[in-house]
């Protein structure tokens, strides 16, 4: 299972990377195994303003509908149109081409975990 | 090694067609001849439909009953289906001209022998699950659980009581509940079953308030256990101001046994294609009766069928309060004659063997499997016992394997992954017309599927192998979505 | 008791399996205060001779299209039912059938549905069918809330020429969420004003033949749904599709229907058939199943039910509809008989029905009543009898003849009116002694 270290996590299974005030998001590796083949992934309308923990879209798979949660709080700059296309870049490269959203972090974000913490949440 | 298996036909009625055949010898028509441009105004031009002979229509569809399973075939365990015997007899009455020939805006002092009918079977089910009224106009089970629901928004709000607003739904439940109590406008509110597998008395405590309006409750629940603390849940979830609906998708548990009304539901829905054997015909149609108490029945969907003085049965349509109509007549008629000829079969002296039976069959099936298949809950079941597969997942089987193996066995699997909160569940549900032959040839297929699962796992991922296809590519079915067949 | 098949030693063995001494013990969980002592109080059983006896009286009691000369339509019809039909449907193999969870196990009736679903699509003009609904009405109120659901506007509007029973469904189901119902005026028996519709309508309904067998303009109908931002729903009958140019044409965006004129009994009103084809770009929001083709693991063709996620089992509270089961048995109904009739025997049977209502019009208003609206008319219209249509009704069944459906319960006004429907059955000379009866019946 790969956890990039340079990156943040949420107990959901969302992963961030933060680069000059935006952070960009998207599932894990393990997540995606989870999942299986995804399918569809519904994202929001760039401009929408996130709460952190806000659901902001879904993932899917054939039989199974995951939620995706807003690991930080801002708005939406950016969607990856690549997906509605192509959602099985979220299997294929889940921290690169199957990024999701791109959010403009407003305030500090809280209880994100590094890549040992979300490590352990894994294996429970 | 050659393959001798014959490769089967799988072409569509499309791709047999053979353009200026008909396959019925139609009513030949008798009147002046038209001109129908004049009639109508324009015409269609275009309209693709097959075109084959009487006979190529018959061996297309004979053939396509072949690569089919019901439960005529053979064993049919799926659990929260009650996949019992659908008596011929009952297929028989249902098609006599003057149950199958009669309409419902005609008038109704020619249907007294249609609303007897519907009045009889209102009245059984008044008696089997003590409710103080019974309709049939719902649809389908689901279709059952909409109509309470709206049943309950329209008993607060007639009361006033507009600030209940949340269902509260156990997470063991079908699907179909928070989905209905959504239709009626309710948002919903999980709640979490505990250890022994019922209603966590303490979550529900803290879940009621002034903005409950109901609890949806399936009693015996998903995970084919009677909820022990049934009368003092209805109790609390009463004294909150709100009601109480049973999901009555496991009355196969209880016909005869117990009544749900005693228990103190306020409503519950009934699945006629499950506990009282109108075929389910691979997904419908259904028949959703629900019973109400006293306190929801002014708002029951019209016209309502009731008696008059002399005992006649007859329309109602006055009903002042009702929430209108959720189904365009009566709901599945012939399918209630089927269930009434079901019930009048049964009868008073044998109505409880039916419980008696589906929960003998159960746990007689969770005691011959438990050594190699525990179940979720070691304790008697109701009529099903759901199992889990847990202990092959480290040889790399799942659950699905189980079951798709199974097919290669002769057998229809049972429900996979339901209720959500067992891992790698099989949820089997006899019913009570089986043999214990049968369930003996069932469980020692199990035995043995289990066997291959540690010493040859690979036969369980194949699987299965003897049908027309194997497992589909459902990635695909979505990716490449073909619902409907155009010329290529 | 046959149907249950456990003999004295059976039940001993399988206690003894279980460790318990009688069946009665499995039962623990069920406070004792809860458990029934006596014997309901039931009717005693029959055996299946007397059962029936008792069907056969209770069905004698019913006048049916099979005793009486039938013209009572509105949307339910005495069309042929070829004797194919009932002899596929009864087969077991598809009558005792689960909703195909099982794939490998059940690929002649998923099949059998992805025919169905091409049918229906084909017969409407549309891209593509679910896999069908419960029936006509409750297709309609579910495409209502679909739309509801899609754009979030609170109101649809119906036209009054739609099925008055049907409005009924609609109004209940808005009800439940929310959303305003209002009623389009006709004018002679067609909707023609839609200057209500506005930026607040989720969708606009309209049904052609509509309930008094006119032929609406779907055009303009069309034009108004998109001048307002609504979704344009139509409702259609199946066997009007023989001829009629359907509603695809006229860029519907769902389509629905009443399939029981498509090999279905009119039984009472149940079961029936709920019709829903729908536009492509709607293939995430429709209710219902839908089966779609695609290869097994080796490669080879076959069908699976698909677009899972909308549904009430996987999304929960989030699905698009809370349906379960439809109506697959009276779906399969619709596609043994489609089969059977193909497109010349489709437009054969619409063509006959056409060529019946032009008589039918022309003999009955030589009998005294008055054709009440002029528009075009695809197998049914209504009569002006200029008296009580009920008691005209009642005096023509003394006569054997079922006349049609009196107005007056579901239209103000219209007490004098009679709705006719003509189906391809109806020979002429049963026309002419419905004529002769009538001419009588109103001297």
């Amino acid at each position: 299972m790969n956890i990039p270290s340079e990156l943040k996590y949420t107990k959901s299974h969302e992963w961030v990377r933060l680069e000059d005030g935006v952070a960009v998001v998207g599932i894990t590796d393990y997540a995606q195994k989870e999942l299986g083949d995804v399918v569809y992934v519904e994202l929001p309308e760039v401009g929408r303003t996130l709460a952190e923990d806000e659901a902001f879209g879904t993932v899917e798979s054939v039989k199974t509908v995951s939620e995706l949660y807003a690991p930080v709080a801002g708005k939406v700059v950016e969607v990856n149109a690549l997906l509605a296309e192509k959602p099985e870049a979220v299997n294929a490269d889940p921290y690169g081409e199957g990024w999701m959203v791109k959010i403009e972090v407003e305030g500090e974000p809280t209880g994100l975990l590094d890549a040992d913490a979300y490590a352990a949440v894994c294996e429970d | 090694m050659s393959r001798t298996k014959n490769v089967p036909d799988m072409r569509l009625l499309f791709e047999k067609s053979r353009p200026g055949r008909v396959g019925c010898n139609l009513p030949a028509p008798t009147t002046p001849e038209v001109d129908l441009q004049n009639e109508l105004g324009a015409i269609r031009t275009e309209l693709n439909l097959p075109e084959l002979s009487e006979l190529e229509v018959l061996r297309h569809f004979t053939h396509l009953s072949h690569i089919n399973y019901g439960i005529e075939t053979g064993f049919y365990p799926l659990g929260s289906c009650t996949m019992k015997y659908n008596p011929k007899v009952n297929e028989r009455v249902a098609s006599l001209s003057g149950f199958a020939g009669i309409h419902p805006l005609q008038p109704e002092e020619t249907v007294p022998g249609a609303l007897e009918v519907i009045a009889c079977v209102q009245e059984m089910l008044q008696e089997i699950t003590g409710f103080h009224r019974v309709t049939l106009q719902p649809l389908a089970g689901a279709h059952g659980e909409l109509t309470c629901l709206m049943l309950i928004k329209a008993y607060h709000e007639a009361r006033g009581d507009h600030g209940r607003k949340v269902v509260l739904v156990p997470d063991s439940a079908h699907g179909t509940n928070p989905a209905s109590a959504a239709r009626a406008g309710f948002s919903v509110q999980p709640i979490p079953t505990n250890q022994e597998g019922l209603t966590d008395l303490e979550a529900l405590d803290a879940a009621l308030g002034p903005d409950t309006a109901a609890l949806m409750l399936t009693n015996p629940s998903t995970l084919g256990l009677f909820e022990k603390n049934i009368v003092e849940i209805c109790e609390r979830v009463h004294r909150a101001g709100a009601l109480v609906f049973c999901d009555g998708a496991n009355m196969n548990a209880m016909v005869g046994t117990t009544r749900p009304a005693d228990h103190g539901f306020d409503c519950m829905h009934l699945n006629l294609h499950k506990t009282f054997s109108t075929p389910h015909g691979g997904g419908g149609p259904g028949c959703g009766a629900i019973g109400v108490q006293a306190n929801l029945a002014p708002f029951l969907p019209k016209p309502v069928i009731e008696r008059d003085a002399g005992g006649r049965a007859v329309f109602r349509h006055d009903v002042p309060q009702s929430i209108g109509k959720v189904s365009p007549y009566y709901g599945q008629f012939l399918l209630a004659v089927r269930a009434l000829s079901y019930l009048l079969a049964f009868g008073r002296e044998h109505m409880a063997e039916i419980s008696r039976h589906a929960v003998l069959n159960a746990n007689y099936v969770q005691a011959r499997l438990k050594d190699v298949l525990p179940p979720a809950h070691d304790r008697f079941c109701m009529h099903e016992c759901v199992l889990t597969a847990q202990p092959y997942k480290k040889h790399g089987v799942r659950a699905l394997d189980i079951s798709k193996r199974l097919i290669d066995y002769g057998f229809h699997p049972p429900t996979n992954y339901f209720p959500l909160i067992v891992p790698e569940a099989l949820m089997i549900e006899p019913t009570e017309t089986e043999t214990k032959e049968t369930l003996d040839a069932f469980c020692d297929a199990l035995r043995s599927i289990c066997r291959e699962a540690v010493e040859n796992p690979q036969l369980l991922h194949d699987a299965p192998g003897s049908q027309v296809v194997g497992r589909l590519d459902e990635t695909a079915a979505v990716k490449n979505l073909d619902v409907c067949w155009r010329p290529s | 008791m046959p149907y249950i098949p456990h003999t004295e030693a059976d039940r001993r063995e399988m206690l003894a399996a279980i460790g318990v001494g009688s069946i009665d013990e499995l039962f623990r969980d069920i406070p004792e205060e809860l458990r029934l002592r006596e014997p309901l109080d039931l009717p005693p059983s029959m055996d299946e001779y007397h059962l029936q006896r008792h069907f056969f009286q209770l069905a004698s009691q019913n006048r049916s299209s099979a005793n009486t000369l039938w013209f009572l339509g509105a949307g339910l019809y005495d069309r042929y039912i070829p004797a194919t039909v009932p002899a596929v449907i009864s087969r077991g193999e598809f009558l005792t059938s689960y909703t195909p969870y099982q794939p490998e196990f059940s690929q002649g009736y998923l099949q059998a549905i992805y025919e169905f679903q091409t049918m229906v699509a084909n017969l409407y003009g549309m891209d593509m069918a679910n896999a069908s609904m419960y029936d006509g009405a409750t297709a309609l109120a579910e495409a209502a809330v679909m739309a509801h659901g899609l754009n979030g506007r609170p109101k649809v509007f119906v036209s009054e020429a739609v099925h008055p029973v049907w409005r009924q469904v609609v109004r209940t189901y808005c009800w439940a969420v929310d959303v305003e119902v209002v009623e389009l005026p006709h004018t002679e028996g067609l909707t023609a004003d839609y200057s209500a519709v506005d930026d607040r309508a989720a969708c606009l309904i309209v049904q052609s033949p509509n309930f008094f067998g006119a032929i609406e303009d779907l055009g303009a109908a069309r034009d108004a749904a998109r001048k307002a931002g609504a979704l344009f729903l139509v409702a259609a009958d199946p066997t009007a599709m023989g001829l009629l140019p359907p509603p695809g044409e006229f860029d519907a965006d769902v389509v629905v229907g009443e399939g029981q004129p498509l090999g279905i009994p009119m039984g009472f009103g149940g079961p029936l058939l709920g019709l829903f084809a729908f536009k492509r770009q709607f293939v995430r929001a429709f209710p219902g199943r839908i089966v779609g083709r695609t290869v097994d693991r080796n490669g080879n063709p076959g069908f699976t039910m698909t677009l899972r996620t909308r549904e009430q089992d996987i999304r929960r509270e989030k699905a698009t509809s809370n349906i379960c089961t439809n109506s697959a048995l009276m779906g399969l109904c619709a596609t043994v008989y489609l089969a059977a009739l193909g497109k010349n025997g489709l437009r054969q049977v619409a063509e006959t029905t056409v060529r019946n209502t032009r008589y039918a019009i022309d003999r009955l208003t030589t009998a005294g009543a008055r054709l009440r609206f002029p528009a075009r008319v695809f197998g049914e219209f209504v009569l002006d009898l200029g008296r009580d249509a009920a008691a005209v009704q009642r005096r023509l069944l003394d006569r054997g003849i079922m006349a049609g459906l009196p107005l007056g319960p579901f239209y103000p006004g219209m007490d004098g009116c009679l709705l006719v429907a003509v189906t391809e059955c109806r020979l002429k000379d049963e026309i002419d002694r419905f004529a002769d009866e009538l001419q009588e019946a109103l001297a």
